[in-house]
């Protein structure tokens, strides 16, 4: 969000206000008594704020109370406000775009920079794509002072405003280099009155994979926009997406867990329609504890009609998932109340087959073709749904 | 034949005597992989017996290759340290380094494919994955985490960006068997990709059909798809994950996400078909594709 995105910038020197964020109509009145003429900005992770309505100039503490009351509980884009960041207004002279961001086709990182900005970017690129300067940055050399120059001479900012670029973009870079983000935008980077260059608004997004050596940045998470289950299923360490339909489902690896899904969807269509409601990848283990804490979650979303429970038996073979399945209901014992659909297939699956038959349990189906399965699952669903 | 990997490749494990490391080099053992020794520098000049066999440990790669012939690494160290064993191994030129870790940070991949890319790489080292299960030649070799019960050898090459759909489409073909399959890895950032195994499966002259397996995110697989156009000359089937994942969510790989209209399932699967590539709707029908092709080869 974006007062996020301004601590950062703060952190490392990028000017610009970082601004006061309130969480009440109270606060965002004091906040305003200190500021001044200020802005009173809609918090959430989306774009077109400003359209939405989320954002709005105040003259006076009383104006800023009273934005803050109609722009708090807000919905934005389905995102429901519950901060307002209160910056202190400014005279705005020109409009630039700047952002540093990865490059995945090209394997290193990409500056893209235009003097239009304000604006989404993506209108720019419509309306003028000239003016949208794209420059490429290795990976290993990164941007020191003579790249940042040529990043500014390139982009075409004012003269007068060169050598505060200069330092913008190598703060900027550190911004996107220490804090290990994947994208740090700033829009509009803003020529004030007085040739003054800052941020007033931006946007980083943070490399999740890196959140061991940024212990800080736990802090960013929106938990209030966060799905419960999702919560949940994180609490337990589980690789857990919620989606919007009836089939749970549960497999090991994320491409296969991915193809379920879409494997079920073909399924549902002669079924009703129903959809896969969540993606959770159980990884290579697929022990009872995890087995049984992934059913736990899923079996709590009460959309969910039926299970679907798909693994490829390779590094852990088939019998050990099918003793996990087993597992995992007697832990659950009468909170296991959907039906299961069980595939396996790969090492020992004739072993594992053999445990889910002898088990016997009145909620498992085994099936052992991964269409068919979800077939079963699909059906399953949609029978209980229509009943 | 085979690609990057076969019965001469002589194998070292970085990271050998962790939990992961021990485990898979037993594993790649019993697989019959030439594993001549690992890497741990706190543990160096002492050997570790894994799946019956001793095993030194060196230093450092450098030294491990000097003392072992080893022209393939595989890496299993935790993420914060991967970029430094990546630079370590490209350093001693290395011939091929596998890296399994999952969960590396995406600007230190891109450090080192830069590093892999600039003069530096004197070895002319080549990196498969990271956060993949590695590669197998199936009666040869198996550097990685690739299970080798599931199938032998055989016409077919696979390359896939998911492990366990390697596996599935493995299963799948059984019968058929594979000359190389590789994993290689849903990272945002990878070393190996569909286009070079693609390069490579094309003058194998063992491999007679390819299966390539993409997901959501990124356009590898529609750059893969002009690649195929212009180069491969072999039947190629495509399976493509993820066509029912919303917008803007990971779906387990970190490069596993659909940014707007970007990276989508059905885009990739339009790319592949649109160059004469067919693409199955489940993995057993891409299977059942592939058995067409190969009934009449």
């Amino acid at each position: 969000m974006e007062f996020q995105a301004k601590e950062l910038f703060a952190k490392h020197d990028v000017p610009g206000a970082p601004g006061i964020v309130a969480t009440t109509p109270a606060e965002a009145r004091a906040a305003a008594e200190k500021l001044g003429v200020c802005v009173v900005k809609a918090q959430v992770k989306a774009g077109g704020r400003g359209k939405a309505g989320g954002v709005k100039l105040a003259k006076t503490p009383d104006e800023a109370e009273e934005h803050a009351t109609a722009i708090l509980g807000m919905e934005i884009k389905g995102l429901t406000v519950h901060r307002v960041l209160i910056a202190p207004a400014a005279t705005i002279e020109e409009e630039y775009y700047f952002s540093f961001l990865l490059d995945r086709s090209n394997r290193q990182y990409l500056c893209i920079a235009s003097i239009e900005g304000g604006v989404e970017i993506e209108e720019v690129a419509e309306t003028n794509p000239d003016a949208i300067k794209k420059i490429p940055i290795n990976a290993g050399t990164g941007v020191d002072e003579a790249k940042a120059r040529e990043i500014v001479a390139e982009t075409g900012f004012p003269e007068a405003l060169t050598e505060q670029a200069v330092t913008t973009v190598l703060n900027l870079w550190k911004t996107f280099v220490e804090e290990d983000a994947t994208l740090v935008e700033v829009n509009p980077l803003a020529r004030l009155a007085g040739d003054k260059l800052e941020a007033l608004d931006g946007k980083v997004s943070l490399d999740e994979n890196a959140e061991f050596r940024h212990e800080d940045h736990a802090a960013f998470e929106d938990k209030d926009a966060a799905d419960p289950l999702e919560a949940e299923a994180k609490a337990k360490g589980l690789n857990y997406v919620k989606l919007d339909g009836e089939v749970g489902i549960i497999g090991n690896g994320a491409g296969l867990v991915m193809s379920t899904l879409d494997v079920v969807a073909y399924a549902g269509e002669a079924h009703g329609g129903v959809k896969p409601a969540n993606f959770l990848d159980i990884g290579g283990g697929a022990n009872a504890q995890v087995m049984a804490d992934g059913l736990d979650v899923i079996l709590n979303d009460e959309q969910v009609k039926s299970v679907f429970v798909n693994v490829f038996g390779g590094i852990t073979a088939c019998d050990e998932v099918a003793n996990g399945i087993k597992g995992a209901l007697e832990i659950l014992g009468d909170a296991a109340t959907k039906p299961l659909v069980v595939r396996l297939d790969g090492n020992n699956v004739d072993k594992g087959r053999a445990i889910l038959e002898e088990l016997n349990h009145p909620l498992v189906t085994t099936v052992d073709t991964m269409d068919g399965a979800a077939d079963k699952a699909a059906e399953l669903a949609h029978s209980s749904t229509s009943a | 034949m085979s690609i990057y990997l076969n019965k001469d490749s002589k194998i070292i494990v970085q990271g050998m005597t962790g939990g992961m490391g021990s485990k898979h080099t037993t594993l790649m053992v019993e697989a019959g992989s030439n594993i001549v020794g690992g890497v741990n520098a706190r543990k160096a000049g002492t050997s570790v017996e894994l799946g019956g066999k001793e095993l030194p440990v060196f230093g450092n790669v450098a030294e491990a290759m000097e003392k072992t012939g080893a022209d393939v690494s595989v890496l299993f160290v935790p993420p914060a340290f991967t970029k430094d064993a990546c630079i370590e191994a490209i350093d001693a030129g290395i011939g091929l380094l596998v890296v399994i870790t999952e969960g590396v940070p995406v600007q230190d991949t891109a450090e080192v494919w830069a590093y892999l890319e600039s003069d530096a790489n004197k070895g002319g080292t080549r990196m498969i994955g990271p956060n993949c299960p590695g590669i197998i030649t199936p009666g040869e070799s198996l550097a990685g985490i690739t299970p080798h019960t599931i199938s032998g050898s055989g016409p077919v090459g696979l390359v896939s960006k998911s492990g366990t759909l390697t596996y599935q489409m493995m299963y799948e073909l059984k019968d058929y068997g594979f000359t190389t399959a590789i994993g290689i890895g849903g990272d945002p950032i990878i070393g190996t990709t569909h286009i070079d195994a693609l390069a490579a499966f094309e003058a194998d002259p063992d491999t007679k059909a390819i299966v390539m397996i993409g997901e959501i995110g990124g356009d590898a697989e529609e750059r893969a798809a002009a690649y195929i156009k212009d180069n491969v000359t072999k039947p190629v089937v495509g399976y493509v994950a993820g066509f029912t994942a919303p917008e803007g969510k990971t779906m387990g790989h970190a490069g596993a996400i659909v940014s707007g209209s970007a990276g989508t399932a059905q885009a990739k699967k339009e790319a592949l078909e649109a160059v004469g590539v067919k693409v199955g709707k489940t993995p057993s029908e891409t299977a059942e594709l592939m058995r067409e092709i190969l009934k009449d080869l």
